[in-house]
């Protein structure tokens, strides 16, 4: 598992990019943490720097929609979906375990 | 019988109108004509990417897989020589026609030549992706890159050809190159980028021809330098294809002339992204916006005023991108002359910024350099402050 930050370092509505073998963006949706691969689908652009409505962030540069639970996206430019990454709270801490899929997809 | 919609022009613009076409539930026929042999593709990584070698063919294809549920009828390599509108047909080049009920116009644009350059090898203009697959060959063997035109084209394709290990020099005619879209002084901040990565830019400066026999060897400038190359870019400008219209009837001035929710002149026309006039009720003139999302987003609005739904017009914030030098540039809104550039945010000298344009004080459009979070921030906060139908 990888340690991201203490919970309180990433409030409602932020989100943080972390290291791996590809990078991972984390966000805080109301409390509620979810992890996808950083990089969209479509080509370069950080998602961690991405607009956050709901349970879905957008793109930066072309605005394809990614939902941060199944990692699905919702139009184009992108074609193929984010991997999603389980995301552990243990003591105040955000942990990731990359490589493991959150709640939706298998 | 069923209805149906010829879409004519199959890029970002066609293919996005025919799939917002199923997305408002027309059920009829739909055929989209496209010139080109190819499925459509997306131009941008034409000067970056694809360009460099890092995205390939199918990196860069715009169909997606959903796209094969839409059912379109596609007639590639075929092109459109006339819109007859008492029948709303489409004349295609081969003598045969597609009666419609509807027509989508997006046939985009195409890039500007110089004068005297034809038939000349080594001199290239960038539009398709021939034009890539071309001048990607002919850099790989090439030391000297001119680069006439210092606009989008010129400088993304000066970046790309830098990290391909060229030497490159630039020539503009303006003494700032892209004063227009982002004004003068940030026009000179993004224009550093070159001479940051060795780029050589002159400016001011015209060109007098190119030399050479069968192959191009130098540039001429207007002041007698020549300038050495073995290949020539010329990237001065788009111009929309609209000629096939000419006696069409559809009102054309520097594009299709639209209203605001893309209809022509001509009832069941509608006409959208690169090749489209569209009326701006906030710049009180007709507006032809040359950037991608525009030719993504408009076509929903074309196909709701196609399938008769109303509501008001819709306000848009333009939006385009650029990357240079691994540099990306972000800008977002309308700018003016007059208007005030303040940094927010960082700083022009290390390259990472954001500058706010603002009008009698309030903000209207906004620029970043390698600022992805915070542009997005302003973009929207821009977005949320247009009046709806102003
Ligand atoms: C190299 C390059 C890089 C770019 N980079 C960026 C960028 O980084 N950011 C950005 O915002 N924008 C960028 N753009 C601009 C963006 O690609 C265009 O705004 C967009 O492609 C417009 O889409 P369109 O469908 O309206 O027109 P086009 O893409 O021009 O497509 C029109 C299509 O219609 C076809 N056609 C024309 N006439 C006929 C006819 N008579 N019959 C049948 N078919 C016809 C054409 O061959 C073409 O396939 C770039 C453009 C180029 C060329
Ligand atoms: N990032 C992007 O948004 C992007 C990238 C590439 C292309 N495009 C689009 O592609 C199209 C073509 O791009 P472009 O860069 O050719 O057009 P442009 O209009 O952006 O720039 C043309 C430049 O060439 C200069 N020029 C004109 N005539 C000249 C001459 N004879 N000698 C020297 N300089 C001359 C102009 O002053 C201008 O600076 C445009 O529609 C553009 O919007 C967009
Ligand atoms: S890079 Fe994300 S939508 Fe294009």
């Amino acid at each position: 598992m990888i340690p991201v930050c203490p919970t309180t370092a990433l409030p409602p509505g932020e989100a943080t990019r972390i290291e791996a073998d590809e990078p991972i963006a984390v966000f805080n949706v109301d409390g509620e943490f979810y992890a996808i691969d950083d990089t969209c689908t479509h080509q370069d652009a950080s998602l961690a720097d991405g607009w956050l409505d709901g349970c879905s962030v957008e793109c930066p540069l072309h605005a394809s929609c990614f939902d941060l639970r199944t990692g699905k996206v919702s139009g184009p430019p992108a074609k193929t979906p984010v991997r999603t990454h389980r995301v552990v709270v243990q003591d105040g801490m955000v942990y990731v375990q990359p490589g493991t899929t959150g709640d939706g997809v298998a | 019988m069923s209805s149906t919609i010829a879409v004519v022009g199959a890029s970002l613009a066609g293919l996005s109108a025919a799939r917002a076409l199923r997305e408002q539930s027309y059920d009829g026929r739909i055929v989209v004509v496209g010139d080109e042999v190819h499925a459509p593709y997306d131009r941008p990584p034409l000067s970056k990417e694809f360009l460099a070698g890092t995205a390939s063919l199918e990196d860069i294809a715009l169909g997606a897989p959903d796209d094969e549920d839409l059912g379109l009828e596609w007639r590639l390599h075929t092109t459109a020589v006339g819109l007859d509108h008492p029948s709303r047909s489409v004349l295609l080049h081969d003598g045969s026609t597609i009666r419609a009920d509807g027509v989508v116009l997006a046939t985009g644009a195409r890039a500007r030549r110089l004068p005297g350059s034809e038939g000349l090898d080594g001199v290239h203009v960038l539009r398709s992706l021939d034009d890539a697959i071309a001048l990607r060959e002919d850099l790989a063997a090439a030391g000297r890159l001119v680069v006439i035109g210092a606009g989008f084209i010129g400088a993304e394709v000066a970046a790309t050809a830098r990290t391909l290990g060229l030497e490159v020099t630039v020539v503009e005619t303006q003494p700032v190159p892209l004063a227009g879209p982002l004004g003068a002084d940030m026009g000179v901040v993004c224009a550093g980028l070159h001479a940051d990565h060795g780029t050589r830019l002159l400016l001011g400066t015209g060109v007098a021809g190119l030399v050479g026999t069968g192959r191009v060897e130098a540039v001429e400038l207007t002041d007698g330098t020549r300038l050495p190359a073995d290949v020539v870019v010329v990237g001065i400008g788009a111009v929309p294809n609209i000629g096939w219209l000419a006696r069409s009837g559809v009102a054309l001035g520097n594009g299709v002339l639209t209203d605001a929710r893309c209809a022509t002149n001509i009832p069941g026309v509608v006409a959208v992204g690169d090749c489209a006039a569209t009326w701006s009720a906030a710049a009180e003139r007709h507006v032809r916006i040359e950037h991608w999302t525009n030719a993504l987003e408009q076509p929903a609005t074309a196909v709701a005023t196609l399938l008769g739904a109303g509501g008001p017009a819709p306000t848009p914030v333009p939006y385009f991108w650029s990357d240079q030098y691994g540099a990306r540039i972000q800008f977002a809104g309308s700018r003016r002359e007059g208007d005030v550039a303040r940094v927010v945010e960082g700083s022009c000298a290390d390259r990472s910024f954001l500058v706010v344009y603002e009008r009698d004080g309030r903000p209207v459009a906004v620029l970043g350099m390698n600022q992805p979070r915070l542009f997005t921030r302003w973009r929207r906060q821009l977005r949320a402050a247009v009046p709806a139908g102003s």
